[in-house]
């Protein structure tokens, strides 16, 4: 067993930025707004490193995939505890059409080549919430899936895995290698303090292209059109219960 | 109470002296502390958790945990990533690439990204600019709106009185640039990390450290991990402590470690106190119809009256999209506590001068922020051993210009190279550990800085008459337009801002409309779109020397004015839950970091330190 854990993490705008549409309508602002890693993300790398402290495996390697600034979040989870960073270069167009098939295609590539025992991932982030990436990696790598985690133990060469599920909570055991999708109650992520950014610096982050991987790019998705959600109607007061069916027969509700 | 205090200093320089790993230094709200404590009253309930105000030696909640710091020693360390932070940063990093010497710069920034707590109007003046970066144009440095039209009007309720603008008045902005402060911070900030500075966005400077003489030994940034009551988390780890042979100073406006420097080092003891105005700003999207990129609008005027200092700007940028940045500066010595000046602001846009050139656009960007008011005569000492203050910190506006921009760049500048040759020196002798560079001051008043500031000094005090605004212009067209600033006489400034406060029952409360939500808006509408953000579970930075003075005095005297002048809805003077009586709540989270509540509290009992490095306002551009 190689003992090697693989993150993924994504860089996101901001939780607190009040988004804004670009004025033509094709995605919203991103230049120089703030952006930080998923908080998911950040979950998950919290929860490879906990492992490793508890030396149940050896090497965390976080991943992300697309342009420059991507390398910011690397080093973000690398000053978490994560050993060493690979940056996938996804950039343009492939980056605004990079979706959660394209990314769990070039993870199960990266797990094969790395050889990793297991992948730890968000459950979704918070910029798409598509909530697929996890699922689909385990689909193509053909790895069992323990998805929207709140507990994570390790017995032997099993995952124990408690998972948050619309009837309360499930507890499955599913064989390694496997992967891991981290829900909100699994931890309370460590910050990033300063010495261990400038640690950090020193850690290799490496550089790799989907096409090395083998992976193409391609979506099969077409985005037409983002808008604003509508604006919120004001409500209207009514003073007694006939007044209320009367608005309910006008506006055909009733 | 004195010599308890004394007493209580001796032991703590003992325990230093002991202590090898751990630098703890003398806390200034210490004998505050013991003070609070005799007086009090139970019956106000606990607002403030911080351990400036609680230290943490004395609470059993802390005992046994880990309080050692990582240390890192650095050639110059710098707090704060604006432009005077960043002018200093790039100029010593050219000297050491000329002179091929070697030179650790470390620069800590409290926002997660540089440019991102910026705000400001803006029209550079380039002269800094291209005294330290000759080719910023080639660098691609974001000035993309020369000033092409400059407008001036004195408005009334309705009409719009216009003034000219004749070639040696402090306004003209021919050969300057209106540029997004923010962008080009940022840019800054990436031309000075190709010199090869060390930045540090996301850690804020929390605590100044000292040697044993005396003299500044760095700065630790701030711990993380303490809950909202105080006590540890499980995710609690110390600061890290930067040692430096000097340490710059660059925090802006009304900085809360250059506070604690002038009381240790008595560095106000021959300058006037500074004298602030609030700037609030916000970024439009307008019909393309209406826009007309490179023009600048400044008035005075409605909405204030002619004795509250403060007026309005509408700048057109040109970047692409018709966007314009607008706002308007109070000045923070009003003496109404009724005003408020975001509400100010929100109806002076609806003025009919300035109500067509927004109609059909929407609102994108607001952020709030303090500036200086004071020039010359509220320049405090500049150096002392082992550190030193650049750019608004102690403050160098050119207050009829409203620009401070460029001699905050220049100070830095001057910071910089004074630095290098003292830092770089073979035979450097120093009586203290830490470096003093009073050189810097000396060339900062031998520096065309200097001359600036001095033919406008008196043009901001000048507005304190009967006339206001008006006994103001006169005074300016007179000594400055016709005189340059050479008479001989130094005018004052009438005191603390926070002492101008009239009592509540002697002024008349202000009927301010209400936001129309297409041209005005409220205020918690527009604190969201300032993106600001804090950990929730931490104490709250906006700390009170005593809790009860709020409601005691505040509310009682003054009908509570910090609910009014903050920007951000921070303050609330809520009904208590049982019985009768008002509560203040402090919404921690909103915060902007502007530093208006610090300065214009009438009883100074708010001390504004810095939160958890990353929060604070997501500005983009502004």
């Amino acid at each position: 067993m190689s003992g090697r854990v693989l993150v993924g993490v994504k860089r996101v705008i901001d939780y607190a930025v009040k988004i804004r549409v670009k004025p033509d309508n094709s995605g919203v602002v991103t230049d120089g707004v703030k952006h930080s890693m998923n908080p998911f993300c950040e979950i998950a790398v919290e929860e490879a490193v906990k492992l490793k402290e508890k030396k149940l495996i050896k090497e965390v390697v976080a991943v992300s995939c697309g342009p420059q600034q991507a390398q910011e979040t690397i080093r973000t989870a690398l000053a978490m505890g994560a050993d060493r960073g690979i940056h996938v270069q996804v950039t343009g167009k492939d980056y605004e059409t990079l979706g959660p098939l394209q990314v769990s295609k070039i993870l199960a590539a990266l797990a094969k080549k790395e050889d990793a025992q297991l992948i730890i991932l968000g459950k979704q982030a918070i910029d798409d919430d598509c909530n697929q990436t996890g699922q689909m990696t385990a689909a193509l790598l053909d790895w069992p899936q323990g998805t929207f985690a709140s507990e994570v133990s390790m017995e032997g060469d099993k995952l124990k895995v408690v998972r948050e599920i619309d009837g309360g909570l499930e507890m499955i055991k599913i064989n390694t290698p496997a992967v891991v999708s981290a829900d909100l109650r699994l931890n309370t992520p460590r910050y990033a303090t300063l010495p261990n950014i400038m640690k950090a610096k020193k850690k290799k982050i490496a550089n790799v292209n989907p096409a090395d991987l083998g992976v193409d790019l391609t979506s099969r998705v077409e985005i037409l059109r983002v808008d604003e959600p509508p604006q919120r109607q004001a409500g209207v007061k009514v003073e007694t219960v006939d007044d209320l069916v009367g608005k309910l027969k006008d506006t055909g509700r009733i | 109470k004195v010599p308890l205090c004394f007493l209580t200093l001796i032991t703590h320089r003992c325990l230093r002296a002991l202590k090898t790993a751990q630098t703890e230094h003398v806390s200034p709200q210490l004998y505050t502390t013991l003070h609070r404590r005799a007086c009090s009253s139970v019956s106000t309930p606990r607002i403030t958790t911080h351990y400036t105000i609680h230290p943490r030696e004395k609470d059993p909640r802390w005992e046994g945990i880990e309080m050692e710091r990582f240390a890192d020693e650095a050639d110059v360390v710098i707090v704060g990533g604006g432009p005077a932070g960043l002018s200093a940063a790039i100029r010593l990093k050219q000297l050491a690439n000329e002179q091929e010497k070697e030179l650790r710069v470390c620069l800590v920034e409290k926002a997660s990204q540089i440019g991102a707590h910026t705000l400001s109007g803006a029209c550079l003046e380039p002269s800094s600019l291209n005294e330290l970066i000759p080719d910023w144009k080639e660098r691609g440095a974001p000035l993309n709106t020369p000033v092409t039209e400059d407008v001036f009007s004195i408005l009334t309720e309705k009409y719009r009185i216009p003034v000219p603008i004749l070639p040696g008045l402090p306004m003209v902005n021919h050969g300057n640039y209106i540029v997004r402060l923010g962008n080009f911070v940022r840019w800054l900030g990436e031309q000075a990390e190709e010199l090869g500075v060390e930045l540090y966005p996301g850690y804020a400077a929390s605590e100044v450290l000292f040697h044993e003489d005396g003299s500044v030994k760095g700065v630790a940034t701030n711990d993380v991990g303490i809950a909202k009551d105080g006590s540890p988390k499980d995710v609690f780890e110390r600061g890290m402590e930067l040692h430096a042979k000097v340490t710059i100073f660059g925090e802006g406006c009304h900085g809360h470690l250059a506070k604690q420097l002038y009381k240790h080092f008595n560095l106000r003891e021959n300058c006037e106190p500074q004298t602030y105005a609030i700037g609030l700003k916000e970024v439009w999207m307008i019909d393309e119809k209406k826009w007309r990129p490179g023009r600048v609008e400044h008035s005075v005027g409605w909405p204030l009256n002619r004795n509250t200092y403060g007026g309005s700007f509408l700048y057109h940028l040109n970047e692409g999209e018709p966007l314009v940045a607008l706002g308007l500066v109070v000045g923070l010595d009003y003496t109404n506590p009724y005003l408020s000046p975001f509400r100010e602001f929100q109806r002076w846009k609806h003025h009919p001068f300035v109500a067509p050139t927004l109609e059909g656009g929407h609102r994108i960007a607001y952020g709030a922020r303090a500036l200086n008011e004071g020039g010359l005569q509220s320049i405090p000492k500049l150096t002392f051993p082992g550190g030193l203050l650049i750019g608004c910190s102690p403050g160098f506006m050119n207050v009829p210009k409203i620009k401070g921009t460029h001699t905050a760049m220049k100070s830095g500048m001057l910071a910089a190279e004074t630095i290098f040759a003292k830092v770089t020196a073979e035979d450097v002798e120093s009586e203290t550990a830490g470096l003093h560079v009073p050189e810097y001051a000396e060339a900062l008043k031998s520096s065309w800085v200097w001359k600036e500031l001095h033919a406008v000094r008196n043009i901001r005090p000048s507005f304190h008459n009967y006339f206001g605004l008006y006994g103001g212009m006169i005074y300016t067209g007179i000594f400055y337009w016709i005189f340059r600033g050479k008479e001989p006489w130094t005018l004052k400034h009438c005191g603390l801002d926070a002492h101008q406060l009239k009592p509540a029952k002697d002024c008349t409360p202000i009927e301010y409309p209400k936001p129309d939500g297409k041209i005005s808006f409220d205020l918690l509408s527009s604190v969201a779109l300032s993106g600001t953000n804090h950990e929730g579970d931490q104490p709250p930075h906006l700390t009170l020397k005593d809790d009860s003075v709020p409601v005691n005095r505040n509310l009682a005297v003054f009908d509570g004015p910090e609910q009014r002048f903050c920007p951000a809805g921070v303050y609330e003077y809520v009904p208590l839950e049982s019985g009768d009586g008002m509560r203040l709540q402090i919404n921690a989270q909103n915060c902007v970091h502007c530093k208006t509540c610090d300065i214009k509290d009438p009883s100074q009992n708010i001390n504004w330190v810095v939160p958890e490095g990353g929060g604070g306002p997501a500005y983009n551009g502004m």
